[in-house]
């Protein structure tokens, strides 16, 4: 990987500085910072053709293409390849994926920040993509026009090859690189108009899917090196403590067992296999310090939330007077509620090989952010970082937890201690308790309500942690985590006096990103609140919630859809419940009918669940299908189980038998509806949990009577469903 | 040493009896299709089969498997039920991250050699050991009743 510096910007010239403006006229501010920089010594030197960081060609037609964001199940690696193949003019079984490597510059979009997540990609991605493609075809065209010395408007490309459309000649794409290598990318670079799309809008086979069922397919935990060592890691279990001593004798006498390596606050154990090493931790005789969370339980951090719901936060939406109103009125409505922590517990445990080297360092892992990841690893070496090599792997899923870097910095502050590569892997309890856990929000919501049961206005409180001003200070918008107050902000009713306002408390301990963010926390408090006040008002939920949206005709839509396709308003068997809820968030709208039944006891099965979304141009309708599918089921995991607690200053959970997740045997039957719409492509990764929350307490309060704000939810046993 | 029958492939490997065959496999063998996810048995991404039977393989130490025949994801494709869960696989477009499939395939493959037309309390049973993050089980459940309409169709066939 060469680097492109500032001076091979500017030796590019005029063109591709044009090119830069001609994607900002066309990107409306997506691409602002967006680097364009090619990659002239790889185009000069062989017969590679190289339009831009994102499509390389080969002179036997081979095209490969450079993945901008990571692929953790989402389906980026079918989504980014169908953006740019649209534009380029190949199918999708003409192109390879490769991972970027690590690079914020050439990969890290308009804030420089190589990054996957926030249901960002394809909002961001979906024109300079495009471009890339349309940029490379045109130079191709025009590559072929000149070996036949012919116009170029007589050409047309088509599936990789170029067509002289008078002379019906082709020329395949291979045999035009040497020529295009050399061309400079036109000033005037027109997209399709969606009319003539053959592969976006069209469900796609994933290109990933093959090596994913034959066992072929590669993550940051299958990383195999000549001669690499076995590592397990065990951090001080009191979060925020450290080492105080280990007696490793025991542990040093098993087989396999190499070497004991103590950290500030982790003592890990370098074998010959993980089991060995595995082994050797629990041999060990460790005695901690426990540090300043010793005592510290959930209760206290709860506490803490609740009480900062009191501190002066940053308004992120004031409509009108609400606070006034609501403060002068007696039968105001007041409820308060708090979403627990969350584990985001991936399958692929938390992993990492290091090889540290004189001067010089490799990585082989999994990240949702490589650039980070190579620059934290470089810092701690010493090193340079265009001297440690970061070699990118799918994930394993990831939900937020690799975003973080703590595992790359613990994996080469071990591995710097040993002379070979070494694989670090964490245990499903470490991986539980040490894992970077969603924090604990507080929230309060009140409101004014008129004679007809409409509020007149509604105020929306939330404390907790910061996680963006931590991981990303310069995305904060007048000092506002737009994060935190995500679907809060965009709440869709149109009552007149509207506030939603975020009190920055980050707690005791390190929290972060978890699948839907911001929207998941707030819509459960949120639409639980609503359906309640339709409740207070004898009005029917549905109906209510129609008569609030004003003239959103997008929240409409898929408000009414669901309800049609849910049959809202038949009758359910005895025990039954059913509940629904709205989501913008991400540009997208969604909503969620969800159905279940109490049974004596007061276990919840949750039995179907209607999703309609309008998340505007839609690339790959199979993967927003997927990905609905998914989210929801991962919200259900939240829902029924989702909880993670503190005692002594440690988490109370360790494996999937104390922190359960949803199974085969509780998944429901789910059915997506996708709305047709030109609107500009909005997330979609996020909102299929961020929806589920609200229908899911809903639901419980149509089945029981009962009126839950806050997850998971737990029936008393003598519940009497209705 | 302990001698282990991998896919058909007979193979010594220099490790104490005790060590769980996910180990053997991974760091030994390098066949890593076969994942690590819990270490207790919780979640199936260990998930192979020894003589035709899924089981888990992070609690199963190598001592006990002389002489049985071990079949992981790479090796599925050898028999015609395997090959009828993979193209079922790809045909439901089932996988997000993956990282659970091979368990889940392994899994599924055994379920279908024995119950070849399951019921959806079939697969409840033979399949809720096997936890996905991604929530793809829709999917799962939809691709076993399609590799069981393809294995009956070649059945009919043959």
């Amino acid at each position: 990987m060469m680097l492109v510096d500032d001076n091979a910007m500017a030796n590019t010239g005029p063109t591709r500085r044009s090119f830069l403006k001609a994607g900002l006229a066309v990107g409306g501010g997506l691409m602002v910072g967006w680097s364009l920089a090619p990659q002239l010594a790889e185009a000069q030197a062989v017969q590679t053709f190289v339009p831009n960081a994102f499509i390389t060609i080969d002179s036997q037609g081979q095209v490969i293409l450079t993945m901008a964001k990571i692929e953790m199940g989402q389906g980026t690696y079918t989504s980014l390849p169908m953006l740019i193949a649209e534009e380029l003019e190949v199918d999708l079984d003409q192109v390879q994926w490769r991972h970027a490597p690590p690079d914020a510059r050439l990969y890290g979009g308009p804030r420089m920040d190589q990054f996957t997540g926030g249901s960002l990609t394809i909002q961001t991605l979906w024109l300079p993509m495009r471009q890339m493609g349309a940029g490379a075809r045109l130079v191709l065209i025009e590559a072929a026009a000149q070996v036949w010395q012919v116009p170029a408007e007589q050409c047309q490309a088509r599936q990789g090859t170029v067509i002289h459309v008078p002379s019906r000649r082709t020329l395949s794409y291979g045999k035009l690189v040497e020529t295009a290598a050399r061309l400079p990318i036109p000033l005037d670079i027109p997209l399709k108009p969606a009319s003539q799309f053959r592969l976006i809008g069209q469900p796609a086979k994933r290109l990933d899917a093959l090596g994913k069922v034959d066992g072929s397919a590669l993550f940051g935990i299958d990383a195999v090196l000549p001669g690499m060592l076995f590592a397990m890691v065990r951090a001080c279990p009191q979060l925020g403590g450290k080492l105080l001593s280990v007696d490793e004798r025991h542990a040093l006498a098993l087989p396999g067992v190499r070497e004991v390596i103590k950290l500030d606050n982790a003592v890990a154990v370098v074998a010959d296999n993980t089991w060995y090493a595995g082994q050797g931790l629990a041999a060990l005789d460790i005695q901690w310090v426990p540090g300043p969370n010793a005592k510290l339980a959930t209760a206290d951090v709860l506490a803490l939330m609740q009480s900062a719901l009191n501190n002066p936060g940053v308004v992120a939406r004031n409509d009108g007077d609400a606070l006034k109103i609501i403060a002068d009125d007696p039968k105001r409505i007041e409820v308060s509620a708090y979403n627990p922590m969350l584990a985001h517990a991936p399958m692929e445990p938390i992993n990492c090989t290091v090889h540290v080297e004189a001067e010089q360092a490799q990585i082989w892992v999994g990240t949702q952010v490589p650039a980070r990841a190579r620059d934290a690893a470089a810092k701690i070496l010493g090193l340079a970082p265009e001297r440690v090599v970061l070699h990118g792997y799918l994930l394993g899923g990831a939900f937020g937890r690799r975003l973080e870097t703590d595992y790359v910095e613990q994996a080469v502050t071990i591995a710097r201690h040993v002379q070979a590569p070494l694989k670090i892997t964490w245990s499903r309890e470490e991986d539980i308790s040490q894992g970077i856990p969603r924090g604990l929000y507080a929230h309060s919501v009140q409101a004014s309500v008129g004679a007809d049961g409409f509020p007149i206005a509604m105020s929306h409180k939330i404390a907790g942690p910061s996680n963006l001003a931590r991981w990303s200070p310069g995305a904060l918008k007048e000092g506002l985590d737009g994060n935190s107050a995500e679907g809060s902000t965009q709440f869709s009713y149109a009552i007149p006096n509207y506030r939603s306002e975020f009190i920055k408390e980050d707690g005791p301990i390190v929290t972060g990103f978890w699948r839907g963010v911001g929207a998941t926390r707030n819509l459960v408090v949120l639409e639980s609140f609503i359906d309640e006040l339709a409740a207070r008002a004898g009005k029917d939920p549905l109906a209510y919630r129609l008569a609030m949206l004003g003239n959103n005709r997008r929240a409409h839509q898929v408000l009414e859809r669901a309800g049609e396709l849910a049959g809202w308003g038949s009758v359910l068997p005895a025990h039954f419940g059913r509940g629904i809820a709205l989501l913008n968030a991400w540009n997208t709208y969604m909503a969620q009918v969800v159905e279940l039944s109490v049974a004596p006891g007061g276990a919840i099965h949750v039995q179907r669940v209607i999703c309609v979304v309008d998340c505007g141009v839609v690339v790959n309708p199979d993967t927003v299908v997927a990905q609905m599918q998914g989210g929801i089921n991962f919200g259900l995991s939240a829902a029924l189980f989702g909880a993670i607690t503190l005692k002594d200053g440690q988490v109370e959970q360790s494996n999937f038998h104390d922190y359960p997740v949803l199974r085969m045997n509780q998944a429901p039957q789910i059915e997506v509806q996708i709305i047709a719409s030109q609107a500009p492509p909005g997330g979609v990764g996020e909102a299929g949990t961020a929806g589920l929350g609200g229908a899911f307490v809903n639901a419980v309060y149509a089945a029981t009577g009962k009126r839950f704000y806050t997850l998971p939810i737990r029936l008393p046993s003598d519940i009497r469903a209705r | 040493m302990i001698n282990l029958l991998i896919n058909g492939l007979s193979q010594e490997f220099d490790v104490t009896p005790q060590v769980p065959l996910l180990w053997v496999l991974r760091d030994e063998a390098q066949l890593t299709g076969t994942k690590f996810g819990c270490g207790m048995a919780l979640c199936g991404a260990c998930t192979v089969q020894v003589d035709g039977v899924a089981v888990r393989a992070c609690v199963l130490p190598v001592g006990t498997l002389a002489g049985k025949a071990i079949t992981t994801i790479e090796g599925i494709a050898a028999s015609a039920v395997g090959r009828a869960v993979q193209a079922a696989w790809l045909a439901a477009e089932v996988v997000q991250c993956g990282y659970c499939q091979s368990g889940q395939i392994v899994a599924a493959t055994a379920l279908l050699a024995n119950t070849p037309q399951p019921t959806d309390a079939d697969i409840d049973t033979a399949m809720s050991g096997n936890i996905c993050r991604c929530g793809t089980y829709p999917r799962i459940r939809q691709a076993i009743h399609a590799a069981a309409r393809l294995n009956a169709a070649d059945a009919a066939a043959s």
